[in-house]
């Protein structure tokens, strides 16, 4: 039994808008899997909620005009993960994604409420923002896109504003295009966890793949918002395809982020894994993309 | 014969389609919801609670508080058969609802409510005063003069010190050439996790209260029930349905007599009480952390010199149990490589923490994962080999303990060894995986355990069984030991049978056990229920066959020892021929115009004999040094659980006590707060209970050397699968990367510490300083 005080059902993009005026301390309610917990647990207790879930245009992975992939944002996990465009052009993203909870959540699990929960470990946040997202915004002025590091604040908080909906989640063409990436979860268990730290990565290489054109890294739980350590991609751009490369690669991030130090997990073993993470996703990636650490 | 045969469970078709009824599914939706208000400081007092905000909710029923509890009963809450002798007797020292605060979570006020949202918003109103006294969390801090003090009556929290002393320790360790080694090594606070949370509901009936529970031990909640509430024990009815797991946790009374109680506040109303899951891990029972130190002074032959052990067991805020489990750990120390010169010292300690109680294995994993970790570090420490050096100083053959008269009568240890090394390709991978380098490294490890059967000559061991026979030559049976899950009706089932000569559809057990009509005995704990139901089955069947043969001698002039009855007819002996079957004989003995008989026997069997149960595991892991994780690759335990009853549950037991035990050596751990005392993890998030992902295939190995004492050759089995997987995990990693982590669970902040130690694995951030 949670408690709930009143549940409105949008069946449009404009509906729900429309909804969210007329009640201006309603909530967002997509799959649930994170806002009935939190009823549940109290925190959200008594709350009125707007569920978005009806909205099927709000589903799927697509095309737009420009080569962008666009990613509704009421797509589940399950089926971002099966999806032939995100397996084609980044494979990383469905791997990622495959490792939330446990195959019920990522059935009913959305991208849309991963990102817009603003928690650090979303396991599809690091990706994203490794891979230069853009987030689509609908509200009662229209529609606007910002790039997903702007939509983060701080701890739980998006730049979400009064009546407004993240509508699709978009990976521009320039950002994916000769890119290849890995991501590894670091939990304590092999499934239904979050990640002690995540770590997501991709490469561009020059053409004879001797040279890292453009590296990205981002991690999740590193700080109170996942993040980018433009330390370590400083570190990496321009430079060699080489073991030398990839250790200081994997040091420099000790630069960029911040670990908290709780009974979770200490700062000191958070930035070991950090570093080892690092060198190993940037390895994998390089792998990937077509190149091969010397020795 | 059925015994020994894998049957299908006869409740498998109810469980796998939903049909089976457990104590939710049964009550009313009518019923009022109650809730408890915990604590929020780990030691104290309670001055004053407001409840005017949360009687103004709509939906509640009545707020009470400890205050309101006018007649202050004092009850124990083991689920430890009664006993007559005021000195043997549980500590008394609980309250349904109390004043005195001793941990985070205690139990000061409950909410009636009509719906679940009512009592959790009145429960958020209710304000609360407290007087805070200091509080200890360390077990032997707490020991301490001067350390905060739980309870008047045992001074330096200690519940009770034990001690055992074989030989002369101080002079054999003056013997020339000893090697001495010596470890602490400390288990964790777990939680039983049982799938189903524990659940009751209460109503009165006349002026009875009717109590349906999820509970291992039915007649003994009865008792407690009458004893917190200061009634006659018979004003009391228990029911016991279907069970989703107990683990031990569930063989404690819980909150059978609050429930009652509020029941009786609200006109004796049905009132339920469910409790979720993060209150679970808190406010029921956990397992006993229990630090050990041990010092071992070994001969250059490889034999031991001698030995010591102290144990500091973790109470946690009351008795329960209390120093039950912590004395069994200690007792096994001295036999599982007996050695003339011993010192055992054993301590249960009150802290400010949740409660422990009994849990599967019941102190036996606490010291197995002390005594075996030690076992490989004196192997290490003297060159021996694991395997010869275990083999040279176990228990031998014919050791009788002198208490319990048990005995070894066969070479159970050296078999377990030879089936489980076979299994796993022990000595392949043992040679493979010695001087590992690089990164990635594996490795094998050893864990015997030591377990008995049952609790006899401790405490009373009484079992009761009654069969009544029907018109088609089925029967009813009934015992005092309960199904909880695993599996015992079905063993039961499959012993009436042959006890009875019926096929076995022809047996009918009743799984529920209601206090009004279920025959006496004192539930399911102490890997027992086979064992001991064996007893009152074999002979309350054999007392049933009496019955029927002596009627089918009136129904067909035979004499008695010329009858049998054999797949569901009574059959002539001296040649075999078919006289009538079951059916026809038991329509005519209850319809009989000269001679009606309704056919029943009914019988209690003292259990005055306990078995010896022993095995090992063998583990195999891998382990990534820098990314701090051992992965568990390959397991297999091998039991000698005497004669097996159904193999296929027997199974079944296994691989769920195997899992409990890699999560005691791999990742459970229940946290709490230094500064406030507050648990941090009680929930299935951030409790890391393995998934099957953390699982590899495991593995069941089983002799069968028939237990002499038995009625059917079995013993123990429902515990000991789960009391070597953490040191032989533990004992494998050390294999992989020389490097012995003491304490459990070996998960990666345990190990990166370990490593860090060890020079394995370098502290980043000194590295970056460094650049």
């Amino acid at each position: 039994m949670y408690d709930i005080k009143a549940l409105y059902e949008a069946a449009s993009v404009a509906e729900a808008i429309r909804l969210l005026q007329e009640h201006p301390r309603a909530q967002i309610i997509a799959g649930g899997s994170d806002v009935l917990v939190q009823i549940r647990e109290g925190r959200r207790a008594g709350a009125e909620l707007v569920s978005i879930y009806g909205i099927d245009a709000l589903r799927g992975v697509t095309f737009d005009g420009e080569g962008a992939i666009r990613i509704g944002s009421l797509t589940s996990f399950s089926h971002i993960a099966a999806s032939p465009i995100i397996r084609e052009k980044i494979g990383v993203l469905g791997e990622a994604v495959s490792l939330v909870g446990g195959p019920q959540i990522r059935n009913i699990g959305t991208i849309g409420g991963n990102t817009c929960n603003g928690v650090t470990s979303a396991d599809s946040a690091s990706t994203l923002l490794a891979w230069d997202a853009v987030v689509e915004l609908t509200g009662p002025e229209g529609i606007r896109r910002l790039p997903i590091r702007d939509f983060y604040i701080r701890a739980g908080v998006v730049d979400l504003r009064s009546a407004e909906l993240q509508t699709a989640i978009i990976i521009p063409k320039a950002a994916y295009e000769g890119y290849f990436g890995h991501y590894i979860k670091y939990a304590m268990r092999e499934a239904m966890d979050i990640a002690t730290l995540g770590c997501s990565v991709n490469v561009a290489l020059s053409d004879d793949r001797k040279t890292i054109r453009d590296a990205r890294i981002a991690y999740g739980v590193a700080g109170p918002v996942p993040m980018r350590a433009p330390s370590a991609e400083a570190a990496a751009v321009g430079r060699p395809v080489c073991a030398d490369t990839v250790a200081a690669f994997a040091r420099a991030v000790l630069s960029d982020i911040h670990p908290r130090d709780s009974w979770r997990a200490a700062r000191a073993f958070r930035e070991h894994i950090a570093v080892e993470l690092a060198r190993r996703a940037l390895t994998k990636s390089i792998e990937l993309a077509g190149g091969a650490l010397d020795g | 014969m059925y015994a020994g045969q894998k049957i299908r469970r006869v409740d498998a078709f109810d469980k796998v389609t939903g049909r089976t009824k457990y104590t939710e599914d049964l009550c009313d939706r009518g019923a009022y919801v109650a809730r408890v208000l915990h604590s929020t400081i780990a030691n104290g007092r309670v001055i004053r609670i407001d409840t005017a905000e949360a009687e103004r909710v709509p939906g509640v029923v009545r707020v009470l508080t400890c205050f309101d509890l006018k007649e202050k009963h004092y009850f124990p809450t083991a689920g430890h058969p009664w006993s007559t002798d005021p000195a043997h007797q549980d500590v008394a020292d609980r309250l349904m609802l109390t004043e005195r605060v001793r941990f985070w979570g205690d139990d000061i006020a409950a909410v009636v409510a009509e719906d679940e949202i009512a009592a959790a918003r009145a429960l958020k109103l209710i304000r609360v005063e407290y007087e805070e006294y200091p509080f200890v969390l360390d077990v032997q801090q707490a020991m301490m003069d001067g350390a905060p003090l739980l309870h008047e009556a045992f001074p330096n929290n200690i519940l009770r010190h034990t001690q055992t002393r074989l030989g002369d320790y101080e002079k054999a360790i003056q013997e020339p050439g000893l090697t001495k080694v010596e470890g602490w090594y400390e288990t964790p606070v777990v939680q039983h996790c049982h799938i189903e949370n524990f659940i009751c509901f209460a109503e009165a009936e006349g002026d009875r209260i009717k109590v349906v529970t999820s509970t291992q031990i039915p007649h003994i909640v009865r008792r407690v029930v009458g004893q917190a509430l200061g009634i006659d024990w018979g004003r009391v009815r228990v029911i016991k349905p279907y069970v989703g797991g107990g683990f031990g946790n569930k063989q404690d009374v819980l909150y059978e007599p609050l429930c009652a109680w509020l029941s009786m506040q609200v006109g004796g109303h049905l009132v339920k009480l469910d409790v979720p899951r993060e209150e679970t891990f808190v406010s029921n029972r956990t397992r006993h952390s229990i630090r050990n130190h041990i010092v071992s002074w070994v001969r250059p032959d490889g034999t031991f010199a001698a030995r010591k052990l102290e144990a500091f067991s973790d109470q946690g805020a009351y008795a329960s149990h209390g120093h039950s489990i912590c004395a069994k750990g200690a007792g096994a120390f001295p036999q599982l490589y007996p050695c003339e010169n011993v010192e055992v010292d054993a301590y249960t300690v009150f802290t400010n923490k949740s409660v422990a109680g009994a849990m599967r294995g019941y102190g036996i994993p606490q010291a197995m994962w002390a005594v075996e970790s030690h076992t490989e570090d004196v192997c290490a420490a003297i060159g021996a080999d694991p395997v010869e050096f275990r083999r040279k100083n176990l228990m031998p053959v014919g050791y009788v303990d002198g208490f319990s008269k048990n005995e070894l009568y066969c070479d159970s240890f050296n078999q377990c060894l030879d089936r489980a090394m076979a299994a796993i390709d022990y000595e392949r991978k043992f040679k493979a995986y010695q001087n590992q380098t690089g990164d990635v490294r594996r490795g094998i490890g050893i864990a015997m355990f030591w377990y008995n059967t049952a609790v006899w000559p401790i405490s009373l061991e009484s079992t009761s069984c009654r069969m009544v026979l029907n018109q088609d030559g089925s029967f009813q049976v009934q015992v005092a030991e309960t199904e909880i899950g695993q599996g015992a009706d079905t063993a039961f089932a499959q012993m009436a049978a042959d006890v009875v000569g019926v096929p076995l559809e022809k047996v009918h057990v009743v799984s529920c056990q209601d206090t009004d009509v279920a025959p006496y005995g004192t539930g399911a704990y102490a890997s027992r229920q086979t064992y001991v139901a064996g007893f009152s089955i074999r002979q309350t069947g054999l007392m049933l066959k009496q019955r029927i043969l002596d009627y089918a001698h009136l129904l067909t002039r035979m004499p008695v020892f010329n009858l049998d009855i054999a797949d569901g007819n009574i059959v002539r002996t001296t040649d075999g021929r078919v006289l009538m079957s079951l059916a026809e004989l038991a329509t005519e003995a209850l319809y009989s115009l000269t001679d009606s008989r309704h056919i029943t026997a009914e019988s209690t069997y003292q259990v005055k004999s306990n078995a010896y149960s022993f095995g090992c595991t063998i583990a195999e892991v891998e382990v990534d040094i820098p990314m701090c994780k051992a992965r568990l690759l390959n397991i297999v335990n091998c039991h000698d659980a005497g004669k097996l009853i159904n193999p296929a549950l027997a199974e079944a037991q296994v691989h769920g006590g195997m899992s409990m035990g890699i999560g005691l050596g791999m990742s459970e751990k229940l946290m709490f707060d230094e500064r406030t005392g507050r648990p941090l993890n009680n929930n299935l998030l951030d409790y890391k209970l393995p998934t099957m992902l953390d699982h590899p295939r495991l593995v069941a190995e089983f002799v069968e050397n028939p237990e002499p004492t038995s009625a059917f050759g079995t013993k123990a089995l429902g515990e000991p699968p789960a009391c070597s997987p953490a040191p032989a995990i533990r004992n494998a990693i050390l294999h992989a990367t020389g490097v012995g982590v003491n304490t459990a669970p070996v998960n990666p902040h345990n190990l990166f510490r370990a490593f860090t130690e060890a020079g394995l694995i370098h502290d980043e951030s000194e590295v970056s300083r460094d650049v």
